[in-house]
């Protein structure tokens, strides 16, 4: 399996309705929340201007882990950390560190880190959130030689009505 | 009637904030959420149980309600808020639902509902984050001339970006014009029946609330596909094209071939050059981005970019407003007005102001009518020449109908029931119930599903939708009646949930009982059904405590005199529909 990790590809696109919040907490909190999850859709002066998905850039280097004095963050294939929750004491480290923003803790005083599982990206209706094949250690890869097209990720609309009406 | 436990923790309290003593409290009320689930249900009772006969729209002891549902914020497309209060505008039930942030913030704040009370002396904000209520003094922003700029302010004052909700009133809500809206999270209002001036008369300039409580579902791994099935429905199907595609805006060309778009006062049904206002053309010109309510993924706020030109030296500035079909309608096609730009331009100064955008093109058609008709002069306007289609002179009067700098405008600022009572033209002073009207001239349906409805509003009931129905197929009066009660009925429990409309046909009956099942409520469809004539039945009790008499509704002749998308109307034959709905409702 080629290692894989989420990408932020189309921002823009983002219309701010946290499908993608909710499932990240609804799938790994057991949750109802647009706290507890991995992925912040920001705002910066409301919903007049864009708005700004915060994840984690799975870095190669991860300064969150380097932070930790516990050890609880451990490499990631792809990129990133996985977070050993028994060993967290949630002193925050990793949260200062993290300048994207990406980590929170939660309400046992966790660290809050996107795993790269991938669900967020099956509840974005506009391909915002995407998953991307990485080095297993982090690197990008040189996966596509053909011309940019603009719209090539965007998703159709409706594909089950359009593949029924092909059948 | 189920008699389990409400089995959400947190779902079941009462907000109260006094806004006399600036104090609040927490009220468990596991009862009415049992029995009513949530939103108009809960609402409607919660009047009942404040109202103090007599009191006035504008009184401090006259609460205002809000109120969110069981599945706000727990499934997609259940983004709204129902607010209920007394109107001023015509003194009637005020009902009114606006999307934006606010539900899913009530939801992580843990209210299910809010009952404010009492009137400030001085002009207030209240914020509220999690178990914390304050009250700051807003004089600083009390006289700011553009409601969208409350929002920036507040957004440097309070924490909780992306998460926070919040809503305010603009000059008109403070200055007492009875039809002033409340802006929810810039694109989105409590827009119609005068919320905003009663926020202006408590002096509650805004509300903000966010919060960080979760919450669980019982039945977790149920409710997580069934969201996803839902989803997959909003997201994957045609069922909401629309709405992903041009939105509501799609209906100018619609009913405008049809003969059913309300024209220079309803003077016609159709309007030449209607392809500049079409929501065709402002997709292609002016769209620049849509969208969401939080928890909902169709995206169906459409705002457009109108790049303004402020010298000659190639110096612009750009307007970011939002549109759709009943904008378009209000201020293009009733006024003559098909530049695009200028709809958007006069769009924009209601935003800032703070008005119920129909109420206003109403009031301003009808004024263009009675100058047009001599009834009144450049006396009454003080110099302006109100003609179909001046932009220019529209956006002054839009202005003056805020100051109020006379009596004319005084009136108008008070809607056009009102100012028809006074200056004259209650032919052609298109309201019913005291409600201006919203972009439909389609027949019997659309009038009586107007006149009937609770709030008169064309969200009551889609009468309209009946004679689109009856346009290709025809059916009888009777059954349009039928068709009305039922959907009254449906969307009473789709208020309670609280989902928004555009998603009424994914949130069917068997579905809402599903998506409840899911989080641990168990209804049958009888007990919906029967909830649905219970609402009713409340709201009537409220309705009739605040004066309504079936015996006191008018129809002007203005809708007699235009013909129709399905043909001319008859008053006999409007009334004895309404006598039908009546017998049908025992009302």
């Amino acid at each position: 399996m080629m290692a894989k990790r989420l990408k932020v590809a189309n921002p823009a696109r983002c219309i701010g309705c946290y499908s993608c919040m909710l499932a990240c907490a609804r799938t790994w909190y057991d949750t109802i929340s647009i706290k507890n999850s991995c992925i912040n859709i920001q705002t910066r002066g409301g919903i007049e201007t864009a708005y700004a998905p915060i994840v984690c850039h799975a870095c190669i280097d991860p300064p969150c882990m380097r932070a930790c004095p516990l050890g609880a963050l451990t490499k990631r294939e792809g990129g990133g950390v996985r977070v050993n929750k028994d060993t967290c004491d949630g002193c925050g480290n990793c949260v200062e560190a993290c300048i994207v923003g990406a980590i929170h803790l939660d309400a046992e005083k966790k660290s809050v880190i996107c795993r790269h599982c991938g669900v967020c990206t099956k509840f974005c209706p506009h391909d915002v959130l995407e998953m991307i094949e990485v080095e297993d250690s982090g690197e990008l890869k040189v996966m596509d030689t053909s011309p940019v097209s603009s719209t090539a990720s965007h998703k159709d609309l409706y594909e089950e009505t359009q593949s029924e009406a092909e059948k | 009637m189920t008699t389990e436990p409400y089995a959400i923790e947190g779902l079941k309290n009462v907000l109260y904030i006094d806004l006399t003593n600036q104090t609040y409290s927490i009220v468990e009320r596991q009862d009415l959420y049992e029995k009513y689930l949530g939103g108009i249900g809960v609402a409607t009772n919660l009047m009942l149980e404040e109202y103090v006969d007599g009191t006035g729209p504008l009184d401090p002891e006259m609460p205002v309600i809000l109120s969110t549902g069981p599945l706000s914020g727990v499934y997609p497309t259940c983004t709204k808020t129902v607010a209920l209060f007394r109107s001023p505008l015509n003194g009637e039930l005020g009902e009114s639902y606006a999307g934006g942030h606010l539900a899913m913030s009530m939801r992580h704040a843990g209210y299910e509902t809010i009952v404010i009370r009492g009137a400030s002396r001085y002009p207030v904000y209240v914020a509220i984050h999690d178990d914390r209520v304050t009250f700051r003094d807003a004089s600083s922003i009390w006289h700011l001339s553009s409601a969208i700029d409350v929002g920036q302010v507040l957004r440097r004052v309070e924490p909780g970006a992306g998460r926070r909700s919040i809503i305010r009133i603009g000059p008109a809500g403070e200055r007492g014009v009875t039809y002033s809206s409340v802006n929810v999270d810039t694109y989105r209002h409590f827009g119609r029946l005068g919320l905003g001036t009663v926020f202006g008369a408590k002096k509650l300039k805004a509300l903000l609330i966010t919060g960080n409580q979760e919450i669980k579902s019982p039945e977790h791994a149920e409710y997580r596909k069934m969201y996803k099935t839902l989803y997959e429905t909003i997201v994957k199907t045609g069922l909401m094209e629309k709405y992903h595609n041009l939105g509501t805006s799609e209906n100018i060309l619609v009913l405008n071939e049809l003969k059913g778009l309300p024209t220079k006062n309803l003077q016609a049904t159709s309007i030449e050059g209607v392809e500049q206002i079409s929501g065709e053309n402002f997709a292609e010109k002016y769209l620049i981005r849509r969208v969401s309510c939080a928890g909902c993924p169709i995206g169906c706020v459409h705002v457009a970019m109108l790049k303004r030109p402020f010298s000659k030296a190639h110096e612009y500035e750009t307007l970011n407003i939002s549109y759709d079909f009943e904008l378009i309608y209000a201020l293009g096609s009733n006024l003559g007005v098909t530049d695009p730009e200028a709809v958007l331009e006069l769009i924009d100064a209601c935003e800032k102001t703070g008005v119920d955008i129909i109420s206003m093109g109403v009031v301003l058609a009808w004024a263009t009518e009675m100058q047009q008709r001599e009834k009144i002069s450049t006396e009454e306007t003080m110099g302006l020449n109100l003609s179909w289609g001046d932009k220019a002179s529209y956006l002054r009067a839009i202005d003056l109908i805020v100051q109020a700098p006379n009596d004319f405008y005084s009136a108008l600022g008070k809607g056009v029931d009102y100012a028809s009572k006074k200056f004259g033209g209650e032919d052609f002073a298109i309201r019913l119930g005291g409600l201006e009207i919203p972009g439909y001239h389609t027949g019997l349906g659309n009038v009586l599903g107007l006149t009937v409805g609770a709030r008169h509003s064309h969200l009551d009931s889609a009468g309209y939708s009946a004679d689109l129905k009856s346009f290709n197929h025809p059916i009888s009066d009777e059954q349009i009646v039928d068709y009305i009660i039922d959907e009254e009925d449906r969307r009473s429990i789709l208020n309670c949930m609280v989902a928004c409309l555009f998603a009424r046909n994914v949130y069917t009956y068997e579905n809402i009982i599903e998506a409840l099942r899911c989080i641990g409520i168990e209804k049958t469809e009888e007990d919906l059904k029967e909830l649905g004539r219970d609402i009713f039945r409340k709201k009537y009790e409220l309705k009739k405590k605040f004066g309504f008499k079936f015996e006191d509704l008018r129809i002007p002749k203005r809708f007699f005199e235009i013909s129709s998308t399905t043909g001319k109307l008859e008053e006999e034959r409007v009334r004895r529909a309404i006598e039908l709905y009546r017998q049908k409702r025992g009302v």
